[in-house]
């Protein structure tokens, strides 16, 4: 089928002339004999209006699961949590990747497919536009009573006089006047901005592709009076990009001088700030604080202010009152009040080992059974309350224990294990002489470091398309023609004709047309009313 | 007057603002139990007179011109009922920050307050403008009555400070972008949902089938070309104002949370929002989906978007979760 070398020449200049968008048009049927035509149509289809949409939908339909399941890059505990309590639907759930739903192969292939579907469609219409950029508006079609704003009227004026003045009511538009005619365009910016905006998108995947390639994130508890340095070495936990190199990055040192959390009376947390000095290798010292939503920032690697806690300072003597641990002990908060977890380890000891396993409540309230609790997030009355154990704390130099956890397999408890409530100050005493003091309470914060190369990119390639979607969605692409023919020699009135397309907003540009004609038409003789 | 108080006459008037409304929303129902009677007086809209005055170019008029009937004065009285309305809605607002001493959208209460008086702002704008009927008036108070009833029920929280995070200027800039486009989004929602109506009314008034409630509602809508233009150019207004909203956020997040994107509860469901309106705007320019199919999108993003304000703050657990 060739349907397009069947249509009169004049016909496909109509057709061009009321095309306005760079749109690719419907696909058709393969050239009989052209090998390649399954092929063409086969690109052809994948970057058709048809196939963007159907990606876009699917690409939402896609992220549906990751709106209501917990995702394992964000929350890996609440995953495991609610795999647990599915046991038949959570692994069939997990092996199909709901739990990982952007990292997932189907919804790799929806947004490659889409950007592929994109890249295909932006090539041949960046080039289109770019001929609709540098060419002259199109000719005027023949019928311009068929336009959707026509007029049509006679005046005893010159063809070159009416001519003359249209161009002059047109300033601000494309006009190009062919013999006895002009054509007329406005809004190219229409187009541009659409294609601005289909480009950054493109962009906007490169420079979050780079950030996760290229990137690197990675967290640190610090107690107050400690510091770390930004090395893989010192993080608790890493997640470099696929092709992150160490070398990239940024070296520098920080110390947590102190932290500070302040809270409402209804215990809700007000303002954090952690007080720090940093340096640069070899530079020199600098203090500032580290605010949520006022990170560190040293030569693009930031730091975040992303947890905190209570670190109740101890000091442990072994029997014969030689001091063998004086720390501060990172506690893990449990809940909203902080009421939180310690545990403390002493494997140094000659002999038997100990351990103790704590709760630390900062503002203590204690039930008629006996349990404490924690009524108010702040330092109001902290109690430090211990269970200690005794025996064999299981470290083998081998494997890395957590030092979160107590492992009293082989440990006996002290006192029956009967927890001891202490107030700062105040000592614990241990059978055969040994002790644990609660001094007093410091506090420890989580930073995290991260280095994301693609962050500009996709900054760029935002402002990109903000802003070509505003001009392809407020500016309004528009045609206006105009056809004089000349009375002949016996003083016959000269005719004109004008018409108009708009591709949107049609109410709007008949306004803007009616205005452009009473600027052209007071002169008329009499009006020629159009069906 | 001390913040506590000041926050209470906020609260008031916010209830005060929701009887206005529901006050003119009975405006323009009565107008058009009376415009029944006069179906018959039509006359081409105000601002296309022009095309068709006396000497005037003949213009093919959009066939869809939107027809006036006399006016009534109970729908001028809607309307002024809703511009009152309006005012005592902005007056609560700004009494909530007043009483709170920061921009009044820091929890679910004040966000919903902040997003109806968006949808009421803008149609009152398209009433202005005369790009829409006042007879609408009806169906998108109706909505906005509701939505604003449960919010200052089941929502309401008393003035008070922000938490940390959310402590930033970009606060202001991201939640202000986010109102405006959900507000104008809302609207959106529901004129494609009239528009439906429309359609089904027209068509079985083709198939000469007599309409039953609700679809014989339609007979009081505008016409469905005009419903569909509205929600159209509604969109179109907020999609580049949404899209800045999600960039804001990422900037915030990025000096909050340390990175831009993180596929959080809230995040994803911005983004499956923010795909479907542009799913819409390529529908439209797509044969074979505009119209109602393009109407159906319009009206599922509608629904992504209020399950990424309620649905995704109150039962999903991410770091949004601030109300
Ligand atoms: C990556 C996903 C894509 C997104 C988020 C997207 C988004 C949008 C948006 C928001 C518009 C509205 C702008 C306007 O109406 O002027 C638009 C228009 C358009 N898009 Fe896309 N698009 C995507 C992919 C594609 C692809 C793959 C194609 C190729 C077929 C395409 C072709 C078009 C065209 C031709 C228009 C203009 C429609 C018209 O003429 O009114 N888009 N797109």
């Amino acid at each position: 089928m060739t349907v397009r070398s069947e249509v009169p020449g004049d016909v496909k200049a109509d057709e061009e002339a009321v095309r306005l968008t760079t749109q690719p048009k419907p696909v058709g049927l393969p050239r009989k004999g052209d090998l390649f035509g399954p092929l063409r149509i086969g690109w052809r289809q994948l970057t058709s209006m048809r196939t963007a949409l159907l990606l876009l939908f699917l690409l939402a339909l896609a992220s549906v699961p990751g709106g209501f399941l917990p995702q394992r890059r964000i929350n890996p505990l609440r995953v495991n949590q609610y795999i647990a309590q599915h046991p038949t639907a959570g692994p069939l759930m997990d092996r199909l990747r709901l739990f990982d739903v952007f990292s997932s192969p189907w919804f790799s292939a929806i947004y490659l497919l889409l950007f592929v579907s994109l890249v295909g469609c932006l090539i041949p219409r960046s080039r289109l536009h770019l001929k609709a950029l540098t060419s002259k508006p199109p000719k005027v079609p023949r019928s311009i009573a068929k336009l959707p704003v026509n007029d049509r009227w006679e005046t005893t004026d010159g063809v070159d006089d009416v001519l003359q003045q249209a161009s002059t009511a047109l300033r601000g538009w494309r006009v190009v006047r062919r013999e006895h005619e002009i054509s007329a365009e406005k809004g190219y910016l229409r187009e541009t901005g659409n294609l601005v905006f289909h480009l950054s998108l493109i962009l906007l995947l490169v420079g979050i592709a780079l950030g996760a390639f290229r990137g690197f994130k990675a967290t640190v508890l610090v107690k107050e009076g400690k510091g770390f340095s930004n090395t893989i070495i010192s993080f608790d936990d890493v997640q470099p990009g696929r092709r992150f190199s160490a070398s990239s990055l940024v070296p520098f040192s920080v110390h947590l001088d102190a932290f500070r959390a302040t809270y409402g009376p209804d215990g809700k947390a007000l303002t954090f700030d952690a007080a720090v000095h940093w340096a640069p290798l070899g530079g020199a010292e600098k203090t500032d604080d580290i605010r949520v939503n006022h990170p560190l920032d040293v030569g693009g690697a930031k730091t975040y202010l992303i947890g905190h806690g209570y670190a109740p300072h101890i000091i442990v003597k072994d029997t014969t009152g030689a001091v063998i641990d004086d720390q501060l002990v990172a506690c893990l908060p449990q809940n909203a009040q902080f009421l939180s977890t310690c545990v403390i380890k002493e494997a140094n000891t000659t002999g038997t080992q100990f351990g103790f396993r704590g709760v630390f409540t900062p503002t203590t309230v204690t039930d008629s059974t006996g349990h404490v609790g924690s009524s108010y997030p702040g330092l109001r009355n902290p109690v430090l309350t211990v269970a200690a154990f005794v025996g064999d704390l299981g470290v083998d130099p081998g494997t890395p224990q957590s030092v979160y956890n107590l492992d009293t397999s082989a440990m006996t408890p002290v006192d029956g294990g009967q927890a001891h409530a202490l107030l700062p100050g105040q000592v614990f005493h241990l059978p055969g002489g040994a002790s644990l003091t609660y001094v007093d309470t410091k506090q420890w914060a989580t930073f995290q470091v991260t280095q994301d190369p693609g962050k500009g990119l996709a900054l760029v390639a935002s402002i990109g398309m903000v802003g070509g979607l505003m001009l392809s969605l407020f500016i309004r692409r528009r045609r206006l023609w105009v056809r004089v023919r000349a009375g002949g020699t016996d003083g016959a009135p000269t005719t004109v004709e004008v018409g108009g397309l708009a591709r949107t907003d049609p109410e709007r540009y008949a306004l803007e047309f009616a205005a452009l004609v009473r600027q052209l038409r007071p002169k008329a003789l009499s009006t020629v009313v159009e069906e | 007057m001390t913040d506590q108080s000041l926050g209470q006459l906020g609260d008031g008037l916010l209830l005060a603002t929701v009887v206005v409304y529901a006050l003119a929303m009975l405006g323009y129902a009565g107008e058009q139990a009376s415009r029944k009677a006069r179906r018959a007086v039509t006359s081409v809209r105000a601002s296309s007179q022009v095309l068709v005055g006396a000497g005037g170019p003949s213009v093919t008029l959009p066939a869809e011109t939107v027809t006036v009937e006399t006016p009534s004065r109970s729908g001028r009285f809607a309307v002024a009922l809703t511009a009152f309305g309006w005012a005592v809605h902005v007056t609560s607002l700004v009494l909530r920050g007043f009483a709170a001493h920061r921009v009044p959208w820091g929890n679910m209460y004040e966000f919903s307050s902040a997003v109806a008086l968006v949808a009421v702002t803008f149609f009152l704008v398209l009433v202005a403008r005369g790009r829409v009927e006042r007879a609408l008036g009806a169906f998108v108070m109706l909505p906005v009555v509701l939505y604003l009833g449960l919010a200052s029920s089941v929502l309401y929280t008393a003035a008070g400070p922000l938490v940390p995070a959310l402590n930033s200027y970009w606060i202001k800039i991201h939640v202000a972008a986010a109102i405006m486009a959900s507000g104008s989004f809302l609207l959106s929602g529901v004129v494609a949902l009239l528009y439906l109506l429309r359609s089904r009314y027209d068509a079985q008034l083709t198939a000469r089938r007599t309409p039953h409630f609700p679809v014989s509602l339609g007979a009081q809508l505008p016409t469905a070309p005009v419903l569909d233009r509205v929600s159209y150019s509604v969109i179109a207004f907020a999609f580049p104002v949404w899209t800045f909203a999600i960039i804001a956020g990422g900037i915030w997040a990025e000096s909050a949370w340390g990175r831009y994107w993180g596929w959080d509860p809230k995040e994803t469901w911005s983004f499956i929002t923010w795909v479907l309106y542009a799913g819409y705007l390529h529908a439209r320019a797509t044969a074979g989906w505009k119209g109602k199919k393009a109407a159906w999108v319009a009206v599922a993003a509608a629904g992504a978007l209020i399950v990424d304000y309620y649905v995704v703050n109150i039962f999903v657990v991410g770091l949004h979760s601030y109300a």
